[in-house]
């Protein structure tokens, strides 16, 4: 029995939410990479796109098997796609701990919808992307499946070499955009986008053109091809892929799946797309971190890092494997840090049992070193610090801070500069 | 198929050649004489950096804070706009500490102003802005735009002595945001380590941000041929192909004979691809930017490139022996 195109849709949009990364080297200008900063769900991206009017499916969202029932009888459709809403990929593939296999089911009859989101509601599900215990499915997108005749790839990009928005476009969509690239990189069109411009009509028509769309769908694929650049700018994007735009076999361009990558820096500006994020998938730490402020990513080592600018703070994981150490973790302060952030830090620090001695580098500018040394004695008080602590500092403040940590009669080794510190937190582990 | 234009257009853009904001690049000199202003001035950050300045012995001659004009603030005049602050007192660079909602205004107005040195230290602008700056920046030649998210720009110009190194320099004129070190010892690197510095006398720490004003070559091109130039330290970081694009530059313009020593520090070999470090632009991502290949890029054009930030000046110096040139 031949699979539908739909399932056959449904299958390659799956692939697309895999982390995947493309680079178009060879003109050395857009470098699309598929993983997710800011974390929002397929069916929040998609309502992001619907209100640019961008055409997707249509879709409900459910968090109980009767709301998903009543989804799909409202959808009238032909067919009907359920997909659990998780940020993982390969969830066609996954399985559910309810005995369920496959995150995304096709079904032409809406009573079905209902049983099997009953069997997804609630429960874990494990893809090769998930971590082993797998993640609880907590909403499900019920949607209206649409046959897919020909899938195009479509990305805008903030790109530095070329100082700006790029377009990036393949009429080989669907499938692994980084061997479109490899083996027939003249299936790759792009077109520079000039920021007060905006998409200009020939420049969407063209790259409509490319994409392999024709007649009357040229126009509708360069429409979508302007709304979402709207919606890439409108939600300060850094990213927007699309894979696939596709084309049904009724006319319509649709956009099947979508990946949206958010600049960090617009946070203060994108407050209702930014309260979406679902960090329910992240590392604890890091978002932990993140809510003081913190810049934290979590590494595989034993030695933890402590350090203000994030130049210096990779200079130092750099640092410690140089000298034969393995860092736990990258740690930004930042500039303005304040002694309660420092005590959260390190609060964070020793909490991680993989840890068995912290590095503290802290060249202070606007960082006053006094200030780190009293968040840091707190710390080692109340945190009843059980591993070797080496420190160095340098800058505003200095000799008061050496001297509040002298004082302070605990075990701190003290470090003259980089290498210095590095090789003591090397040889702290190892001695014992 | 309009490839092969797109191509051109885009070798244009890589390869740094000349545009009219290429011509700005005069401005990344500044001596202990330089004029500065601070917009942002009366803010938290601005009152900290420009009473650090004025200790240091910048000539900080006014600032802008709007609504504020007509005061005094750390001594000096407080002016509403870069325009009225220009023309009150002359100055020919602007060091802005303006949080990230306004700092890419604040860059427009120093460029409409026609301030020929801006020097952006705020971190968290977002990129679109960015996108604009550069775009209006590109398209003109009057002025040169440092950051953001840098460090500042450092000129030095007497020399200390310590032990029997004349190598030590105390910096005179400091334009800069945190992280300021000025000195560099043989035995000791006290340099804060951020993305970008490129070290003569001087030092301009470019930022680590995705789109901004000045890029390595920018700098290597007032480096190398500024007689007073002796060696060059470049500090990069992961992302993007700054370091190699530097590289490219350093094979066609510093090699042979006169070639002046360049010794650089890589940050990011334990980044773990497809995170972003701290800067919005340190990041590895569909396998480019990463240090190894920024290394051995910097290598293949003579470059020296230490394992460590902690012995960049103990390097240079080795280069200065080697070449016998102390």
């Amino acid at each position: 029995m031949a699979a539908s195109m739909a399932s056959q849709a449904v299958a390659r949009g799956l692939r697309g939410a895999s982390a995947k990364y493309l680079f178009l080297d060879k003109f050395k200008c857009a470098r699309v990479s598929s993983r997710r900063w800011l974390n929002l769900q397929e069916y929040q991206s998609k309502k992001l796109m619907q209100e640019s009017g961008v055409t997707v499916q249509r879709f409900y969202v459910a968090d109980n098997p009767p709301d998903a029932l009543q989804a799909a009888k409202r959808l009238n459709a032909k067919e009907i796609v359920l997909k659990a809403q998780i940020l993982a990929g390969g969830r066609g593939k996954g399985v559910f701990n309810s005995g369920l296999k496959g995150g995304v089911h096709l079904t032409k009859d809406p009573s079905v919808v209902g049983e099997l989101a009953s069997k997804m509601l609630g429960y874990s599900l494990t893809t090769k992307q998930t971590p082993k215990e797998g993640v609880e499915v907590k909403t499900v997108m019920v949607a209206e499946a649409l046959d897919i005749t020909r899938e195009t790839y479509f990305a805008i990009l903030m790109d530095r070499a070329c100082n700006g928005p790029v377009m990036v476009g393949s009429p080989q969509g669907g499938m692994d955009i980084e061997e479109v690239a490899d083996k027939s990189p003249e299936l790759i069109f792009k077109e520079v986008i000039d920021i007060f411009e905006g998409v200009r009509d020939d420049q969407a028509l063209r790259m409509a053109a490319n994409l392999g769309f024709k007649g009357p769908l040229e126009r509708q694929a360069a429409d979508q091809i302007k709304r979402l650049y709207d919606l890439f700018l409108k939600v300060d994007a850094t990213q927007v892929e699309v894979n696939p735009l596709g084309e049904t076999p009724e006319g319509q361009v649709v956009c099947f799946d979508a990946k949206i990558s958010f600049d960090d820096n617009a946070e203060f500006r994108q407050k209702a797309v930014f309260a979406m994020g679902d960090m329910s998938e992240s590392d604890p730490t890091e978002t932990e971190a993140a809510k003081w402020d913190l810049k934290y990513i979590g590494l595989d080592g034993n030695i933890a890092c402590f350090v203000n600018g994030a130049g210096l703070a990779m200079a130092t994981c750099d640092i410690i494997d140089l000298h034969g150490g393995k860092p736990a973790n990258f740690l930004d302060l930042g500039g303005g840090v304040k002694e309660k952030q420092v005590y959260e830090a390190f609060k964070l620090l020793t909490a991680d049992p993989k840890v068995e001695a912290i590095l503290v580098n802290i060249f202070g500018g606007i960082v006053n070193c006094a200030i780190i040394a009293n968040g840091i004695t707190k710390a080692c008080r109340e945190l009843e610090l059980k591993v070797p602590l080496v420190v160095r500092l340098e800058g505003t403040n200095v000799q008061e801070a050496k001297r509040i940590l002298s004082e302070s009669g605990l075990p701190i080794v003290a470090a003259n500069d980089l290498d210095d510190a590095a090789k003591k937190a090397v040889a702290a582990i190892t001695r014992k | 198929m309009s490839h092969s234009r797109l191509f051109a257009r885009l070798l244009l853009q890589q390869n740094g050649v000349r545009s009219c904001y290429t011509a700005s690049r005069k401005n990344l000199y500044i001596d202990k004489d330089t004029k500065v202003i601070c917009q942002g001035f009366t803010g938290k950050q601005g009152t900290f950096h420009s009473q650090q300045a004025i200790d240091y012995g910048s000539r900080l001659v006014g600032g802008v804070s709007p609504g504020k004009g007509g005061r005094t603030h750390l001594g000096v005049p407080v002016f509403n706009s870069v325009k009225e602050a220009r023309e009150g007192t002359g100055a020919e660079a602007t060091v802005i500490y303006v949080p990230p909602p306004f700092a890419g205004a604040a860059i427009i107005e120093a460029i409409d102003a026609g301030m020929p040195l801006v020097v952006c230290i705020t971190e968290g602008i977002p990129q679109q802005d960015m996108v604009k700056v550069k775009h209006k920046l590109l398209r003109q030649s009057t002025t040169r735009l440092i950051g953001p998210n840098c460090p500042g720009v450092i000129n030095v110009s007497t020399h200390i002595y310590t032990h029997t190194h004349k190598l030590l320099r105390q910096s005179t004129t400091r334009l800069i945001g945190p992280n300021c070190p000025g000195v560099i010892n043989p035995g000791e690197c006290k340099i804060g380590i951020m993305p970008g510095h490129i070290h003569k006398k001087g030092r301009i720490g470019i930022g680590g941000d995705p789109f901004n004003g000045t890029n390595f070559i920018d700098c290597l091109e007032v480096f190398l041929q500024d007689p007073k130039t002796d060696g060059i330290i470049l500090i990069g970081e992961i992302g993007g192909n700054a370091e190699e694009n530097a590289a490219d530059y350093l094979k066609q313009h510093n090699s042979g004979a006169n070639a002046k020593p360049v010794v650089s520090f890589i940050a990011g070999l334990t980044a773990p691809p497809g995170r972003r470090m701290g800067h919005a632009g340190a990041i590895i991502a569909g396998g480019k930017g990463g240090a190894k290949e920024k290394i051995a890029a910097l290598q293949q054009a003579g470059v020296v490139v230490s394992m460590s930030p902690a012995q960049l000046g103990s390097t240079m110096f080795k280069e200065f022996e080697k070449r016998k040139m102390l």
